[in-house]
Parts: C-alpha cells; sequence; structure tokens
C-alpha cells in the first residue's frame, strides 16, 4: 500500500535472489532517464552537499574546508536553535491536530453520511489549494488587524484589534491552522480505507453488546491504523519542510520576531540570501537526520500500536 | 492499485446490499416493543440531522475564506476590511484590470510561463516515470533491490539537501533563468511519487497480456508502449492531475531558479505582488490570486476522479 511498508519488504527480502536477472539490457533502457537524473541530480550532490557542509563557500570564491566547523557554529547559532524550536512546536502541535480531525470527519462521513461525494470534494478542496502563494496571502488578509477573523470574533461579541500574523506569540499558530485546515487531503485515504474494513467485525461486535465508541475503539482504529501510522509518518516528513506559507506571511524574513522562522525558510535565508552555502548544506544534512531519526522512532513505537493482519 | 480496486468492489457491494443501518437499535428484545422501536427511530433520525448540520457547518467555515477572497476581489479596498459579506453590490471589476496590468509584464504572460512549465513536467512525468516503473514492475535485472530501494529512499529526503548542489550545477551551466533546471528532472524521472504510483498500476494488470503478446513475438518496448500503456490511463490521469497541481503550486525551485521578471510563474509573480503592494492596492492583489487559483479549480473539478483514486492508491502527500 504505501512505499514505506514497500521499502520495509524490500529490506526483508534482500539477499534473497529468486530468478535470475535475465532482463538487464532492456532494464536499463527503461531506466535510462532515472538513473541519469539519479545519479547526476541525487547521488552526485547528495555527495557535493556532504562535502560542501565541511567547507565555507559562497559561490564566487572555491570552497574552503573548515572540518565540522558549521556545524559547530549552529549549534551556537541562536537564530538556528530557534528555527528548530518554531518548526518543532508546528510539526507536534499541527501534525497529530490535522490526522483527528481528518479521521474525526472521515468515519462521520462513512457512517452513511449522505452527500457523501459533495462533502468530500468539499473538504478536499483546500487541501489542493492549500499549498498556492495565494492562499498565503488569503491566510494574511484573514488574520490581519481588521481581517475576516477578527470581524468574526466581533460578531461574537469581541473587540478584538490585534493582528494576528503581526503578533509573535500567535503567528505561528495562524500557520498551524493553515496546516490543520488542509485536513482533506488525509480524510481522503481514511475514507478509502474505512471503506475496506468488513461490515461483519460491526455486526459481530454489535451483537456482543459493544457500543459505537467500543467499536470504533476496538475495530475502527486497529483496522485503519497502518493507514494512519503511513500518513503520520509522510505528514511529518513533510511539515518539516514547510516553506511557502512562512515565506509569504513573513515576507520572507521569518518575522515577526523570527516566530515564522521555519527550518527550510532560515536554510534558504542563509544559502541563497546570505550566500553561505556550506552552512546551509549543513542544515540540509541536520535536517535529513531529523527526520530520519523520527521516522525510525515512528518505525520502533509502530509495533506497539500498528496493528497488521498478516 | 489493489486499494482501488478494493474500494471499487467494496462500494459495488454496498450499493448491491445496503448494509443494515439499524443493527445496533434492533438487537435488544426490547425492540420488539413496538413503541420503543419508534421512540429509537425518532432518536436516529434526530442525531442523523444534527450530523448534517455539523458537518456542513465545518464546510462552510472552511470553504467560507475562500469565497470571501472571490468577493472581496471585486471590492473596493476600504470596504475589504469593513464587509465580511458575501455579497458584492457594486463589483469592481477594475481591480482585474489593474492587477493584471500591476506588474512590469501583464499577467497572462506569467500564466503562459506557468502553463508551459506545467504541460512540460506532465509530458515528463507520465513518459519517464512509466518507464522506469515498468523496468521495476516487470523485468528482473542486476541490481534492481538497490536501484528500487534507491528510488523508495528518494522519496523521503527532504530536497534541500540536494538543491544546493543542484543549483551550483546549473549555474555552473549558465542555466539559471531558463527552464531548464525546473524541467529536465520531470524528463528524469525524478518524481518518484509517481514511479510508485505506476508500478503499483503496472503489478495490478495481469502478466498474461504480457506473456501472450511475448509469444506474438512483441519486445519490452512494445509490450510497454502498446499493451500496457493503453491499460494505464487511470494512471497517466492521476500523474497529470498531481503534476499539474504540484507544479503549479510549486515556489520553492521557481523562487531559486527565476529572477528575471519576464520568466516569473504564477505564484513568483503573486508573490512580487504582495511586496509591491500596499494596502490600497489589496482588491487588485486578490483578483490576481484569485485567477490564479481558476486552473485549480478546472483541474478539481474534471479530475477529481483521479485525484481520489491518486491518493488512495498511494496514500497521496
Amino acid at each position: 500500500m504505501s512505499y514505506a511498508a514497500e521499502f520495509a519488504t524490500l529490506v526483508k527480502t534482500s539477499g534473497k535472489t529468486k530468478d535470475r536477472p535475465k532482463d538487464t539490457k532492456p532494464a536499463l533502457g527503461f531506466l535510462a532517464p532515472w538513473i541519469v537524473g539519479a545519479f547526476f541530480l541525487t547521488f552526485i550532490p547528495m555527495i557535493v552537499s556532504l562535502y560542501l557542509s565541511l567547507t565555507k563557500y559562497n559561490m564566487l570564491t572555491s570552497p574552503k574546508f573548515v572540518g565540522l566547523q558549521n556545524y559547530a557554529t549552529l549549534a551556537q547559532d541562536q537564530r538556528y536553535l530557534h528555527s528548530l524550536v518554531v518548526t518543532f512546536s508546528y510539526v507536534i502541535i499541527s501534525v497529530p491536530l490535522q490526522l483527528i480531525a481528518a479521521l474525526a470527519l472521515a468515519v462521520v462521513l462513512d457512517h452513511g453520511m449522505r452527500g457523501l461525494t459533495f462533502y468530500r470534494s468539499a473538504f478536499y478542496l483546500p487541501s489542493m489549494l492549500g499549498s498556492s502563494v495565494a492562499i498565503a496571502v488569503l491566510w494574511k488578509m484573514v488574520f490581519g488587524s481588521d481581517g475576516l477573523f477578527n470581524q468574526a470574533l466581533g460578531l461574537l461579541g469581541m473587540d478584538v484589534t490585534q493582528s494576528w500574523i503581526a503578533n509573535p506569540d500567535t503567528a505561528n499558530y495562524t500557520l498551524m491552522a493553515l496546516h490543520v485546515w488542509q485536513f482533506g487531503s488525509p480524510m481522503v485515504i481514511f475514507l478509502a480505507g474505512l471503506r475496506q474494513i468488513p461490515k461483519e467485525l460491526y455486526e459481530a461486535a454489535s451483537v456482543d453488546g459493544a457500543g459505537k465508541w467500543r467499536q470504533f475503539l476496538s475495530i475502527t482504529l486497529p483496522m485503519l491504523s497502518p493507514i494512519i501510522f503511513f500518513n503520520l509518518v509522510m505528514s511529518i516528513i513533510n511539515s518539516f519542510q514547510t516553506f511557502t506559507q512562512a515565506f509569504v506571511v513573513s515576507g520572507g524574513t521569518g518575522g515577526p520576531n523570527d516566530s515564522t522562522l521555519f527550518y527550510t525558510l532560515y536554510l534558504y535565508m542563509q544559502g541563497f540570501g546570505s550566500m553561505k552555502m556550506g552552512y546551509a548544506a549543513a542544515m540540509a544534512w541536520i535536517l535529513v537526520v531529523i527526520v530520519a531519526v523520527l521516522t525510525v522512532i515512528n518505525f520502533a513505537v509502530s509495533k506497539y500500536w500498528v496493528h497488521y493482519d498478516d | 492499485m489493489t486499494d482501488a480496486t478494493l474500494n471499487i468492489k467494496a462500494a459495488a457491494a454496498r450499493k448491491a446490499a445496503p448494509a443494515p443501518a439499524g443493527t445496533l437499535a434492533n438487537r435488544s428484545s426490547a425492540a420488539d416493543i413496538p413503541e420503543y422501536k419508534d421512540q429509537h427511530k425518532a432518536r436516529r433520525i434526530v442525531i442523523q440531522i444534527i450530523k448534517q448540520l455539523v458537518v456542513l457547518a465545518i464546510a462552510l467555515v472552511m470553504l467560507y475564506p475562500i469565497l470571501w477572497m472571490i468577493a472581496s476581489s471585486l471590492r473596493k479596498p476600504n470596504e475589504i476590511f469593513t464587509n465580511m459579506g458575501l455579497w458584492v453590490a457594486h463589483p469592481q471589476w477594475k481591480n482585474y484590470v489593474d492587477g493584471w496590468f500591476g506588474l512590469s509584464q501583464p499577467f497572462g504572460r506569467y500564466f503562459l510561463n506557468s502553463l508551459l512549465l506545467v504541460a512540460c513536467a506532465i509530458v515528463g512525468n507520465v513518459i519517464t516515470c512509466s518507464m522506469a516503473a515498468y523496468a521495476f514492475a516487470r523485468l528482473n535485472f542486476r541490481g534492481r533491490p538497490l536501484m528500487f530501494g534507491f528510488m523508495l529512499l528518494m522519496l523521503m529526503i527532504p530536497i534541500h539537501v540536494v538543491i544546493i548542489p543542484q543549483y551550483i550545477i546549473w549555474n555552473s551551466l549558465s542555466m539559471i533563468n531558463t527552464y531548464i533546471p525546473l524541467i529536465v528532472p520531470k524528463f528524469l524521472a525524478m518524481d518518484g511519487f509517481f514511479t510508485f504510483l505506476f508500478y503499483q498500476f503496472i503489478r495490478g494488470l495481469p502478466r498474461d497480456l504480457d506473456e501472450a503478446a511475448k509469444i506474438d513475438g512483441a519486445g519490452h518496448w512494445r509490450i510497454y508502449w502498446q499493451i500496457l500503456m493503453p491499460l494505464m490511463k487511470p494512471a497517466i490521469g492521476t500523474t497529470a492531475v498531481f503534476t499539474f497541481m504540484w507544479t503549479w503550486n510549486d515556489f520553492f525551485s521557481q523562487l531559486i531558479y527565476l529572477t528575471d521578471p519576464k520568466l516569473y510563474t504564477v505564484p513568483i509573480a503573486l508573490r512580487a505582488f504582495i511586496d509591491a503592494t500596499s494596502k490600497s492596492s489589496y482588491g487588485p492583489m486578490f483578483a490576481m490570486s484569485v485567477l490564479s487559483m481558476i486552473p485549480l479549480f478546472i483541474v478539481f473539478c474534471f479530475g477529481q476522479k483521479y485525484l481520489v483514486e491518486g491518493i488512495a492508491t498511494t496514500g497521496g502527500k
């Protein structure tokens, strides 16, 4: 079902060759574009960026080897450490909220809801538009000092004039809201997963006297857990790389007061703004390590809650 | 693919025999007493109505900002921040004209640039990703596990780790401010997501087709092109829709490679617009933002089937 699962089986079966490889020649033809790309646009660049992370390089003079100095500087760089805090809090809060919203709506819609197709489209639309610059512009307006959000609060009798975007304490929350707003995409995946749960399970459970909530906990959640898990893994990987929204909303600065200084935004500023390519490469590699560690942790923890029926 | 077929089967099974919604209510002996049954039924209907209303309310709240944006794009700037309704009494079409000519090039130019990029990306992704997928799904060759593993790994590696060396490479080839760095990767099957999608799809197609063609003397290229390609329409549709969406919305790489205003794409132009905008020209800015979303709306309307299928099969993004 997912590439994560595919990858796991690949690791498990590696070394056990079944047939003699006989199609090597045609395979090279079919894979020629991919091989060129994988080599020149991925493999070599990865090695180069690993090397660059050990240098000072501004694209004008040749790279100067400095050992681990970039990494040491990063550990002392207050703005960098702050960007870690900003990004981690964004991921920790918005990823679970988005998945919970997606799951809740999927379960409600799946229980014989009229207008399922309409709702599915309506809820999916934000996921399609969400990463565009236009929506970031909209968000800036909605949460501005006289924006739609404050006008709506006014209707409820709350007179708020502060801008949620310009306030360093709340700016990140508006971006989290933007992430949660796009719950439609995981919701569609959950809906597809819910349909594959055999109805007999629910019937048997209700004969045994299990209530709706009990059925959700004992049937829906375990049966859906591989899909939830896959979504969690991919969601974490992707939200660590959030860029466009923070860039547009803060005008490319990560402001106010660095409150939306996302990891990749700081990386962009260092690399393509200040032309500190070595420093940015070191940041990129730490990002890889963070994402890899989180994924490994996710997999390790998964055996306690993800239910695969073999 | 397997998931998609299962979904279709499950949906068909449901249509044929709608799952008894009242299993819960019917189980106890108390249900045999008529009054109790009626009471239960009434309660269920009320719950159903409440559910409908709640979900409808959520949908409205979610979509309201988009509708408000469309309305605001037709308003005078001072009205944008005082009117939260959707009704536009005096549409200011001038906003669209002002926005269209608001930057150094008319906005149509940016639309054409974006469309050109999208078209190239779709052609590249469909051809090269399906080719790679054919090899992974049907051919037995040396180094397959290694290459397949690397392909899957590429899906999970943040692009930032390769973007700097890539930028250096394109820069040394004097390709900055051309579309080459944005198009070439699409012709090198670098979007592993689609390779995986085609891979799943091809594995779901019966091998007998290939075997039959092989007996008739067809080589791999003919099997790929004449037998499998016509069957892969759903996967091609999904690839086209997602490539459209991601390329149209892509900001990071276009921001890095395109600095010449003539080459700006829609997202980059919009961003330049924001930077150049004072509070008085929010109307035109909204107008162009709305225009920039129209192609996505169109794809959304016509490509829904593929969107839903694609998300369900590969887990989406």
